[in-house]
């Protein structure tokens, strides 16, 4: 078990350097931010003195190395934008995107398992097939662009909701969240949607098949036999079998989220860590476009690492393969 | 029948809501969505144009532009030059928003402080540095010494914020981002800051001008395109800046709307590499690499300068957004010739090429951004048509300006579209950046990606600048741009247009220089 663990340890922190390797190099070559930055009115001692400042003038192994050291010690560089921290920078954007891929995920389960169980107890129905149908509609049309619609439909036409940006917050212990009034969850209510219709079609999928394949199984007939009513053997019997798989497919596509908020965060203007990967890819902010992406693969490497470690102690077999090894 | 009787009540309802709030309280808020996030609240922390916009509406400067680019008093109520290198400036009796007085002290403070600000991505040092010494007279009146005649000294005044010293001393720039230390004596002060979001701000009562226009103000950061329009369009925001080009007609056709125009002190121009013997992205017409560098030829610059139809890209591709020029400032601007008209003679280009030995034409790569100018990329194509209609056949090399930028420093271009605007609003803006010999000593020609070098004509911008005299500084200007279009040093194509849109009964007042504040908009009568 130990083993095991400090094996996918190792393989997460090579993971993690490879990518500060690739992500560093690859945004060096991205620009010179200094020439976006600096004032168009600055002369060459200004231009110089930033330049030295940031530490540009160095040869780039020794800009690498030394980025390498400060990352080991949880140092990412400042935002040269901000003059703080880069991972300060991210850090207070993340509340506000969590905010929003929570209430994404609320919306997507609540309208995916509905749909996705009478899809798969009524499969030839016309309401199975639409919802079906439908699905694909959620997977395959792009983000921004339902965003866009939905923006010029319930905001520029009907004027029910606005357009975009963060709504009023409330403070709780220290972190502002918009979700806590009724007017700051009315500027969540289209962007989370837009968010939540490629999960919701998602789940829709996954308890379809799940509820199609429960279904058939001697216990649910059974159960039926003996006079349980429809709606207990759906919510209860059914049902818990049917969201297991849910839950571990959104649990991972939850990290996912909060990482690839980016279109729907910048189409609404909301602003959130994916706003922020945008706007600092426009003003080469190198520190917090660096970090950003460090902080997403420490969140995916440190996700799978609890899958796994789930799974060595759920699975006796996944054990016994690495004791071996 | 049933959603007609929801939007009665829904209508009754706002009737009833609108019906109970006091009249002035519903006119007087003013939401305005700006297409840039600024990056701090410290006034004098990163000198970029969104910030300043943003300050601008809480924060004075001794003296400032007026929407035309003309410099008039701010909290400086009038100046002198007591001798060539010494100003005298006089403030006015002005507060800052918490009541306390805006003294000669506070002054030297805010002129101080921009070189002690650690870690500031871009300083405003620039336009302080030139400053040698403050002396401060009395309460009202300072004198500032420069270590030469220094005519630009007003003109790099307008970008420095006048911050109180009580409230800033020992404050670290991150600080501002609570409001803490954002005290300024302009018409609005500070409420709260969301940052990359909003800004809301209210009027202030102790400012010494006309009362606010509006009681509450909230800046929104929408810097998405289409986010910011449909936020106008659905009442979100009351106005915006920079409407997207591709919705400008519609835009103008909207009854609901009204739009503000002006043009703009951005000269969009071509630079053209005269000063290297070889250049990257020219080779002869059957692709053989070229000899010598043709732009070297002063009648192939001019050939060039001919064979552009700047009327054809101005009504046709711009939809007027763009005043065709062959100046390189405004004529509201110190330097303007009005002799110096733009002029287009495919035929005389023709002629010019032959005669400088290219009747067969040439190849030629001409680079251009295309996310930071109105329509640049499309500009670009219609220029190298133009070009290649003359016999220069030319390929458009179009890439994000960040990149561009990256580029043009490492000298990789033959010739590229870019933009200036001259923040100084005279010409010694453009020629000292991009045009003037680079010397990194004296620090001109930072951007001058053309290589060109004329000594005449940094001798005589050299004499400008040293010139205290506004009439014989203006003429000196006007020789400088005379050179600069005789000798084809940078062939200036047009100015850009600066556009605003906002809901009826708002009045806009548009502005030369690219910075949108509260004050570009009155409600209307």
């Amino acid at each position: 078990m130990l083993v095991f663990l400090t094996r996918r340890l190792f393989g997460g922190l090579l993971v993690l350097f490879v990518t500060a390797t690739l992500v560093f190099f690859a945004v060096f070559a991205l620009g010179n931010h200094v020439d976006v930055m600096v004032s168009p009115d600055a002369d060459q001692t200004e231009r110089a003195a930033a330049i030295a400042r940031l530490g540009l003038d160095r040869p780039i192994l020794e800009q690498y190395a030394s980025f390498l050291w400060n990352a080991v010690r949880g140092d990412l560089g400042n935002s040269f934008v901000y003059g703080k921290p880069a991972t300060t920078v991210i850090l207070e954007r993340l509340p506000v995107t969590l905010e929003l891929a929570v209430v994404a995920m609320a919306i997507a389960l609540a309208i995916g398992i509905p749909l996705g169980l009478i899809a798969g107890l009524k499969p030839a129905s016309f309401s199975g097939k639409t919802i079906m149908s439908g699905s694909i509609l959620g997977f395959s049309l792009p983000n921004f662009w339902i965003g866009l619609m939905l923006i010029s439909i319930f905001a520029v036409q009907l004027k029910w909701l606005p357009s975009g940006g963060r709504g009023p917050t409330v403070d709780v212990f220290g972190i502002p969240l918009s979700i806590l009034s009724l007017e700051g969850l009315k500027y969540l209510i289209l962007p989370a949607f837009t968010l939540a219709l490629y999960k919701t079609s998602l789940i829709i999928r996954i308890c379809e098949t799940g509820t199609r394949n429960v279904n058939r199984q001697d216990y649910i007939r059974t159960a039926g036999a003996r006079g349980v009513p429809p709606v207990r053997i759906v919510t209860v019997h059914l049902l818990k079998n049917v969201i297991i798989p849910v839950i571990t497919v959104m649990g991972l596509e939850f990290g996912a989220m909060i990482a690839f908020a980016v279109a729907v965060e910048t189409v609404f203007s909301y602003p959130g860590m994916g706003k922020l990967l945008i706007d600092s890819i426009n003003r080469i902010d190198r520190p917090v476009i660096v970090a950003y992406l460090m902080v997403t693969c420490l969140i995916f490497v440190t996700v799978n690492l609890i899958v796994d470690g789930l799974y060595a102690v759920l699975d006796p077999r996944v054990r016994l393969s690495a004791s071996k090894a | 029948m049933r959603m007609t009787g929801i939007s009665t009540v829904l209508q009754a309802t706002a009737f009833a809501v609108l019906a109970s709030l006091p009249a002035p309280g519903w006119a007087a808020d003013l939401k305005i969505g700006f297409s840039a996030p600024a990056t701090t609240l410290d006034p004098q922390f990163h000198n970029a144009s969104q910030n300043i916009a943003v300050s601008r509406n809480m924060f004075d400067t001794l003296v400032q532009m007026d929407p035309d680019s003309h410099i008039v008093p701010a909290l400086a109520e009038s100046w002198r030059l007591v001798d060539d290198t010494t100003w005298e400036f006089k403030l006015r009796p002005a507060k800052f928003s918490d009541g306390s007085p805006v003294t000669a002290e506070d002054v030297v403070w805010s002129l101080d402080r921009p070189a002690t600000i650690p870690n500031s991505p871009s300083s405003f040092t620039i336009y302080t540095r030139p400053i040698v010494e403050k002396k401060i007279i009395d309460e009202h009146t300072i004198q500032l010494k420069t270590a030469a005649p220094y005519p630009l000294l007003l003109a790099d005044l307008t970008n420095v914020f006048i911050v109180s010293k009580k409230a800033t001393e020992g404050l670290t720039s991150d600080k501002f981002v609570t409001g803490q230390g954002v005290l300024g004596s302009g018409p609005y002060k500070f409420k709260s800051y969301t940052p990359d979001d909003r800004v809301i701000m209210t009027a202030n009562e102790n400012y010494w001008g006309d009362k606010p226009a509006w009681e509450t103000v909230e800046i929104r950061f929408l810097p998405n395109d289409s986010s910011r329009l449909s936020a106008l369009l659905s009442g979100e925001v009351d106005a915006i800046e920079n409407i997207p080009t591709p919705d400008l007609e519609a835009v103008k056709n909207n009854k609901n709307l009204v739009v503000g125009e002006k043009m703009s002190h951005r000269l969009i121009f071509l630079f053209l590499d005269s000063g290297r013997n070889e250049t990257p992205g020219v080779s002869a017409a059957d692709g053989s690499p070229l000899k010598a560098n043709p732009f070297k030829d002063v009648r192939v610059r001019k050939a060039v300068n001919l064979a552009i139809d700047r009327e054809a890209i101005a009504s046709r591709l711009m939809q007027g957004l763009a005043f065709p020029t062959n100046n390189i400032v405004t004529e509201t601007m110190q330097g303007y010739v009005p002799g110096i008209k733009p002029a287009y003679d495919p035929e005389q280009a023709k002629k010019l090429l032959a005669e400088a030995g290219y009747d067969k034409g040439f190849r030629l790569v001409l680079a251009s951004p295309n996310n930071r100018l109105i329509n640049d990329a499309k500009v670009a194509q219609a220029v190298a048509q133009m070009l290649t209609r003359v016999g220069i056949r030319t390929s458009v090399d179009a890439v994000p300006f960040a990149v561009i930028n990256t580029r043009g420093n490492k000298g990789e271009f033959s010739s590229v579209m870019m933009g200036w605007g001259a923040q100084t609003a005279e010409a010694s803006s453009p020629i000292r950046a991009m045009i003037a010999c680079t010397n990194k000593e004296k620090g001109w020609g930072p951007v001058n990606w053309g290589n060109y070098c004329n000594p005449d004509l940094d001798a005589v911008t050299a004499k400008a600048l040293n010139t205290m005299d506004d009439a014989a500084r203006a003429k000196l200007l006007q020789d400088a741009s005379q050179i600069v279009h005789d000798d084809v040093a940078i062939v200036p194509l047009y100015f850009q247009a600066n556009t605003w849109a906002a809901k009826p009964g708002i009045t806009i007042t548009p502005r030369m220089d690219e910075r949108t504040s509260a004050l570009m908009f009155a409600p209307g009568k």
